[in-house]
C-alpha cells in the first residue's frame, strides 16, 4: 500500500485532530484484514466529511455499491468464492505460483461466514503436468468449503485432460444450488493444430501456453458441447437464474490472446431466454466486467500474475485496474467472492492482493454507467 | 641464310599475312553480309546495350544494331556495365569508343573521362555512392536476426531459474512501456534505463543472474521489446 505519512507522522496528526482517530490508528496494528477495511472505511467517511482529500489509498474503490443507502440493499442469497489461474509449476511449496495459491485458499478459509462453495477458476496446473496437477489439488484440499472445479487449457493440452478428468472428474456438469442453476463448461475446446505438425504432447503444451503464440487455434466450445448445453438448458425453466462457469470469456474481446470464444454468440444465444444469466470466467488475470443483453461477464483474478488490459476490444463497463507494480508480486493478482442475490443476479467483489477491495454490483451494472481508465 | 630459308620465312609472313588478311577479310565480308555495310567502321555508327536494370546504358560506338559484337568488345561493354552498376543505383550513359576509350553521364551531367576498374569520376548529390537494395535486404535481415533472438529469449524461461518469462506478464511485449525510459524508478533509488528494467525483472520475477550490459541476450532483448512499440512517440521520464 502506497502510504504518504509513516504511521508515526499519522498518529501525531491525527491525535491533533481527533483522539477517536488515535484510538482507530492504534487499533490497526496488529489486526486482520477485516478490521483493517472497517477502520480504513471510517476514515474514509471521516475525510469525506472533513472535506479532505485522502491519498488514493485509503479510498474503498467501489463501483457504487448499493449498500450505501440503507433498506435499498440487495438482499443476498449466497455467496460463494473463488481461486483462479494458480498456473502452478511442480517445484514445491517455496515456489512463488504455489505460495499466491496457498494465499488465497487461507484467504478463502479467512471469510466469515464460509462461502456456500469454491470454484476453481482454471488453470490450476502451468504445463498440464501430473505432478504440477497434484500440487493444485493438495493446496485446494485445504478449503475448508467445497471445491467446484474448473478446467482451463494449462491443465488439458499436455494430455488432452486425461489427468484431469482422473482427479477432478468430468471437464463439464452441471448442478443446482439453491434455486439457481449452474453450468460449468470446458470452454478451451480448440481446433487440432498439432496432428499435421508432429507436434509432441510437451510441444502442443508449450504452444498453448504461450498467450501470444499464434499457432494455436482460438478457444470454442464446440458444437457437441453446445448440444450438451442446449439439452441441459432445455429441463430448465426460463425463470431460473442461470451462472455459467467459463474458462475463456464467452465474448469476444481480443482474438490474438486468445481472450476470445469463437462461437460466443452461439453459447450467449442459448442464454437469451434466461431471466437472470450471469458468466464467471477466468483466463484474462484482470478486473474485467461486461455486459450483452440480459448476460454479466465477470472475470476473475489470478492468483499467479496479472495480465495488461489487450490494446483493443476492451468492453466499456469495466472499471480498469491500475496498472501493476512489478515491484510486488501480489499486486494485481487476488482472489474474491460472488454474492448471488436473490433474483439470481450477481455482485461481484474482487479481493486485490495489496490494493483496496473492488465491488462490480449488479445494480451499476444494469445502470450501464462506464468503467474508468487507469487513475494516472 | 640459305635462299631456301628465306624463302620459307617470306612465305611464312606471307602466310601470316594472308592469315591476318584472312581474318580482317572475315571481318570485313562480316560487315559487307549486312545491306548498309560499305561504309568501314567509324564513329558515328553506334548500338546501345542496355543493363538489366535499365538504368545503365553503354553506347557502342562503331557497331550496327543486328550485329553480335566481336568477344573481346562485348566483354569489356559487359564489364563496364558490371561496375556501373556496382557503383551506383543513378541513371548512366557511357560510351565506348572504337578505341576502347570511355566516357559517361550520370544523371545527364557532361560527360567526363573513365578508366575501368577505376573510381567513378563523378562526385553524386548525395556526397557518396548510393545504397542498393541489396544492401537494405542485408541490414534488414541482420536486424531480424537480433530481434528475432530477442523474441526467443523473451518468450523462453532460460533466462530465469523458476520457469518465469517474460512473455507472462507481457504478451507481445505489452506494458513493457521503452519509450518512457529513461526514467527515476522508485524502487531503484536511480535513473533506470530500458535495459536496467529489463535485468531488474530477470533478477526478481524470474529470479535469475542479472546480464552484463554488452551481453549479446540483454542486445537482443532491448532490441525486440523497441521493436514492438515501432511509431510510438518517445516519453522518456513519463510514469
Amino acid at each position: 500500500m502506497a502510504i504518504h505519512l509513516t504511521p508515526k507522522e499519522l498518529e501525531r496528526e491525527l491525535r491533533e485532530r481527533s483522539p477517536e482517530s488515535e484510538r482507530l490508528i492504534r487499533s490497526l496494528y496488529n489486526c486482520d484484514r477485516r478490521h483493517f477495511l472497517k477502520v480504513s472505511a471510517k476514515f474514509a467517511a471521516m475525510a469525506a466529511a472533513a472535506g479532505a482529500v485522502m491519498p488514493h489509498a485509503f479510498q474503498l474503490v467501489e463501483v457504487a455499491h448499493a449498500a450505501t443507502t440503507p433498506g435499498a440493499a440487495p438482499e443476498v442469497a449466497f455467496r460463494f468464492a473463488y481461486v483462479s489461474d494458480t498456473h502452478l509449476y511442480a517445484r514445491g511449496m517455496t515456489h512463488r505460483f504455489a505460495k499466491a495459491a496457498l494465499k488465497a485458499v487461507q484467504d478463502v478459509n479467512a471469510l466469515d461466514p464460509q462461502p456456500d462453495f469454491v470454484l476453481f477458476g482454471g488453470d490450476l496446473a502451468q504445463l498440464g503436468r501430473a505432478d504440477e496437477l497434484g500440487l493444485g489439488q493438495q493446496i485446494l484440499k485445504e478449503l475448508r468449503a467445497p471445491a467446484k472445479m474448473m478446467v482451463g487449457e494449462h491443465d488439458w493440452y499436455f494430455d488432452m485432460g486425461e489427468k484431469w478428468r482422473e482427479m477432478f472428474g468430468p471437464d463439464r456438469y452441471s448442478f443446482d444450488h439453491k434455486g439457481v442453476h449452474f453450468v460449468t463448461l470446458n470452454s478451451v475446446v480448440e481446433k487440432d493444430f498439432w496432428t499435421a505438425k508432429g507436434y509432441t504432447p510437451e510441444q502442443r503444451m508449450a504452444i498453448v501456453a504461450g498467450l501470444d503464440d499464434g499457432r494455436q487455434s482460438r478457444f470454442e466450445v464446440g458444437e457437441e458441447q453446445r448440444d450438451w448445453l442446449r439439452q441441459d438448458l432445455a429441463k430448465v425453466d426460463k425463470k431460473t437464474p442461470v451462472i455459467v462457469f467459463s474458462h475463456s470469456p464467452l465474448y469476444h474481446y481480443y482474438e490474438p490472446w486468445n481472450f476470445w470464444t469463437v462461437d460466443a454468440a452461439e453459447v450467449q444465444a442459448l442464454l437469451f431466454p434466461f431471466a437472470s444469466a450471469t458468466v464467471i470466467h477466468g483466463h484474462t488475470h484482470q478486473l474485467l466486467t461486461n455486459r450483452i443483453k440480459n448476460i454479466a461477464f465477470h472475470g476473475l483474478l489470478s492468483t499467479a500474475w496479472p495480465w495488461p488490459y489487450a490494446p483493443t476490444g476492451l468492453p466499456k463497463l469495466t472499471l480498469q485496474m491500475d496498472r501493476p507494480d512489478p515491484f510486488d508480486q501480489f499486486d494485481g493478482c487476488g482472489d474474491g467472492t460472488l454474492d448471488v442475490l436473490k433474483g439470481g443476479h450477481v455482485d461481484a467483489h474482487y479481493n486485490l492482493w495489496d490494493r483496496n477491495p473492488v465491488t462490480v454490483s449488479y445494480a451499476e451494472l444494469v445502470k450501464g454507467i462506464q468503467g474508468g481508465g487507469p487513475s494516472y | 641464310m640459305t635462299s631456301l630459308r628465306v624463302l620459307g620465312v617470306i612465305t611464312a609472313l606471307g602466310l601470316a599475312a594472308a592469315a591476318a588478311l584472312h581474318a580482317g577479310a572475315r571481318l570485313v565480308s562480316d560487315r559487307e553480309a549486312s545491306p548498309a555495310a560499305a561504309a568501314p567502321a567509324d564513329g558515328f555508327t553506334t548500338r546501345t546495350v542496355y543493363a538489366c536494370d535499365h538504368r545503365k546504358a553503354v553506347v557502342v560506338e562503331g557497331a550496327r544494331a543486328g550485329e553480335r559484337l566481336p568477344p573481346a568488345k562485348a566483354q569489356r561493354v559487359a564489364d563496364l556495365l558490371t561496375d556501373l552498376m556496382r557503383f551506383c543505383n543513378e541513371e548512366v550513359t557511357a560510351h565506348i569508343s572504337t578505341t576502347d576509350v570511355v566516357t559517361l553521364s550520370v544523371n545527364g551531367l557532361p560527360f567526363v573521362e573513365y578508366v575501368p576498374g577505376g573510381p567513378l569520376p563523378v562526385e553524386l548529390v548525395k556526397g557518396k555512392s548510393d545504397y542498393t537494395d541489396r544492401d537494405r535486404q542485408i541490414w534488414k535481415a541482420e536486424l531480424d536476426k537480433l530481434v528475432k533472438e530477442g523474441d526467443r529469449l523473451f518468450h523462453n524461461d532460460e533466462l530465469g531459474t523458476n520457469g518465469l518469462a517474460c512473455a507472462m506478464c507481457h504478451p507481445n511485449a505489452s506494458n513493457t512501456h521503452p519509450e518512457t525510459y529513461p526514467k527515476f524508478q522508485i524502487e531503484m533509488k536511480n535513473v533506470a534505463l530500458l535495459r536496467d528494467m529489463v535485468n531488474w525483472c530477470i533478477q526478481n520475477p524470474l529470479e535469475g543472474k542479472k546480464l552484463a550490459d554488452d551481453d549479446p541476450r540483454l542486445r537482443s532483448l532491448e532490441a525486440y521489446i523497441l521493436s514492438q512499440r515501432t511509431g510510438v512517440a518517445l516519453a522518456p521520464g513519463k510514469h
